[in-house]
């Protein structure tokens, strides 16, 4: 499994979003988009998966442009976590993650015995099994996230794509779920894409870090190469150092303060 | 915490659903028995099966098959053709509010008709002119509607859903008196089309909308796995593979086509299609698999009834059953609103 972004730009009104962005990912690997606010992070994930069209450029999924694939085909392809799911209709969890199932259905046929396999398995890797039969209004805010990972990985995607997963979360939830998601990708060889403005998540979990700043592509590589000094004053505004941490057996970034706006 | 067997769980909920569709099926057929029974002309319960087994006499013959079994036959049509029009319309917009009176559609269904009877306007000839305006008008106060209150990220608010339902509605409500102001001779057809209510109902009336709402419903139930992850919310629809503007776009059409097959032949009669699915949703939940067809049923019972109330409440004469209707809507909606500011959600 390969994905290759290919100069794609976005633009809201006359307004460019996204400009000019390119990189490339393979399978097992874990990539963070990571910007403030306002870098158009977002806006490039809806791109990949084409729940907006590029203005120009393009995305080839396996070498095959993704304007030649319907939204199913897509959709068998690219799973996506987006970024608070609505709380407000009592469908039950095992609902939501056979809705996963979907694109591999067709319009008139019934879940078969294989698909309840798949299903059932998503569920048991997310932990969410005992919360089939429970109204997803009734779930906290982590049991929810897990649930529609879960939907997620009942695509049975190549590509997942998560947009801020932890927002919303406590920290002990973060974690879990993050954790989870670096498991899946190893254990599954999946290529996982996170949009996130966490800088210690995305170096605790990130194999690579595409940085982004104004809908551009500011430094993109190994979390060491990316998550430099300068780099992240100049995209974030503050005086922040990465470090190895024993304790976690990972990167870490320290934020050791704000830097003001026009004092670089 | 021990893993639920998802196949069994999932075994069960079908089991359910079997169960409900067959107990409101049985309730249906018994309604019509039963109604069949009730009128002005007392006739045994015995003589009924008689007929409906082809023997009795003439006058009986007369009045069960010609008088009281095509009324009830339309007013089930009816009852469930609206409910299953707001069941879809309150999925499609994400709101439990929507329904096709509170939206405004039936008024401007409404004026299509009289449009039809005033001035003969119609794209197809005999007994089609009517319903096939009737569909035309509907859809258009439909998409009229959903333009004015759909935001940017395509999320419908209540208010503003509301708001544009009742201004849409009011405007061809307007027309409506307009046509009636000048309609001369034809101005009882079009008061009928007001009041709403099913006193003229003919075999023809069954005849005429009966495809149409065939045709709607079954549309809508085959799209009810899509209208499920649209009420999820439209992104995480196109997730999950879904076209949503072609399929939103054949859901409003079809829900138009049967609110316009309920509406010429019946009048404007009002929340059925917001009191029925939501009763309904709450026996058994969210699903439209589920809910659409139970949906249809439940209208039908519904109506069924609350005509009989309408027909025989005041013998001699008779009530419209719009007003009954709307006597149990109007408190129901009122309910809405007051549990809604609880967030109940749905």
């Amino acid at each position: 499994m390969k994905l290759s972004v290919q100069g794609v730009s976005f633009c809201y009104r006359s307004e460019d979003v996204v400009s000019d962005v390119s990189f490339e990912a393979g399978e097992g690997q874990i990539v963070g988009i990571l910007g403030p606010n306002g870098s158009g992070k977002t806006t490039l994930l809806k791109c990949i998966n084409r729940v907006l069209s590029p203005k120009n450029g393009t995305v080839f999924i396996n070498g095959v442009d993704y304007r030649e694939k319907t939204r199913k085909q897509i959709a068998q392809q690219i799973g996506v976590v987006p970024q608070s799911a609505n709380s407000s209709f009592p469908f039950t969890a095992l609902d939501i993650v056979m809705m996963g199932r979907n694109p591999d259905l067709e319009r008139f046929e019934r879940e078969k015995e294989s698909d309840l396999q798949i299903v059932s398995k998503a569920m048991e890797m997310t932990n969410t099994s005992f919360l089939a039969d429970r109204p997803m209004d009734q779930l906290s805010g982590g049991e929810r996230q897990r649930v529609i990972i879960a939907r997620a990985l009942a695509q049975r995607p190549r590509i997942m794509l998560l947009d801020e997963p932890t927002l919303h979360l406590d920290v002990n939830h973060q974690i879990e779920i993050l954790d989870l998601i670096s498991r899946l990708a190893r254990e599954e060889r999946m290529l996982v894409i996170i949009v996130t403005h966490d800088l210690s998540l995305a170096a605790r979990y990130c194999d690579r870090i595409i940085l982004m700043r104004k809908g551009r592509i500011v430094s993109a590589g190994d979390v060491t190469q990316v998550l430099t000094r300068e780099n992240m004053a100049k995209v974030f505004s503050i005086n922040a150092a990465i470090y190895y941490d024993e304790r976690i057996g990972t990167h870490n970034v320290a934020i050791i303060g704000a830097i003001k706006e026009g004092n670089e | 915490m021990d893993a639920v067997d998802v196949a069994s769980l999932q075994k069960r909920k079908f089991a359910r659903w079997a169960a409900i569709t067959a107990t409101m099926a049985t309730g249906l057929v018994l309604t019509i028995l039963f109604t069949l029974n009730i009128g002005a002309v007392h006739i045994p319960f015995e003589t009924i099966l008689d007929v409906l087994m082809g023997g009795g006499t003439r006058f009986q013959r007369e009045i069960i098959l010609n008088t009281r079994l095509p009324r009830i036959i339309l007013g089930a049509l009816v009852g469930g053709a609206l409910a299953v029009a707001g069941a879809a319309m309150q999925g499609v917009f994400r709101n439990p509010m929507a329904s096709p009176y509170v939206l405004g559609i039936s008024s401007g269904a409404a004026f299509g008709a009289s449009l039809a009877i005033v001035a003969g306007v119609s794209w197809l000839p005999g007994e089609f002119a009517i319903p096939s305006m009737a569909f035309i008008f509907c859809f258009l106060t439909l998409f009229l509607v959903y333009a004015i209150s759909r935001t940017k990220g395509g999320f419908v608010q209540v208010e503003t859903l509301l708001l544009a339902g009742i201004a849409v509605g009011a405007f061809f409500n307007a027309l409506v008196s307009l046509m009636k102001y000048f309609a001369g001779e034809q101005l009882s057809a079009i008061v009928f089309w007001m009041m709403g209510g099913l006193w003229q109902a003919e075999w023809m009336d069954v005849v005429v909308a009966l495809p149409m709402i065939t045709v709607g419903t079954m549309i809508l139930w085959l799209l009810s796995r899509d209208l499920n992850t649209m009420m999820v919310g439209e992104e995480h629809a196109l997730h999950l593979g879904l076209n949503v503007n072609t399929v939103r776009m054949i859901i409003l059409l079809a829900a138009s086509l049967v609110t316009a097959a309920a509406v010429s032949v019946s009048g404007v009669i009002g929340f059925v299609g917001l009191v029925v699915p939501h009763v309904v949703r709450l026996l058994v939940g969210p699903d439209h698999r589920i809910l659409i067809p139970v949906s249809l049923l439940g209208g039908a019972i519904f109506m069924v009834w609350t005509d009989t109330v309408a027909r025989t409440i005041i013998l001699p004469a008779e009530l419209p059953v719009g007003i009954i209707t709307a006597m149990i809507g109007a408190p129901f909606f009122i309910y809405l609103i007051i549990s809604r500011r609880r967030k109940m959600g749905w």
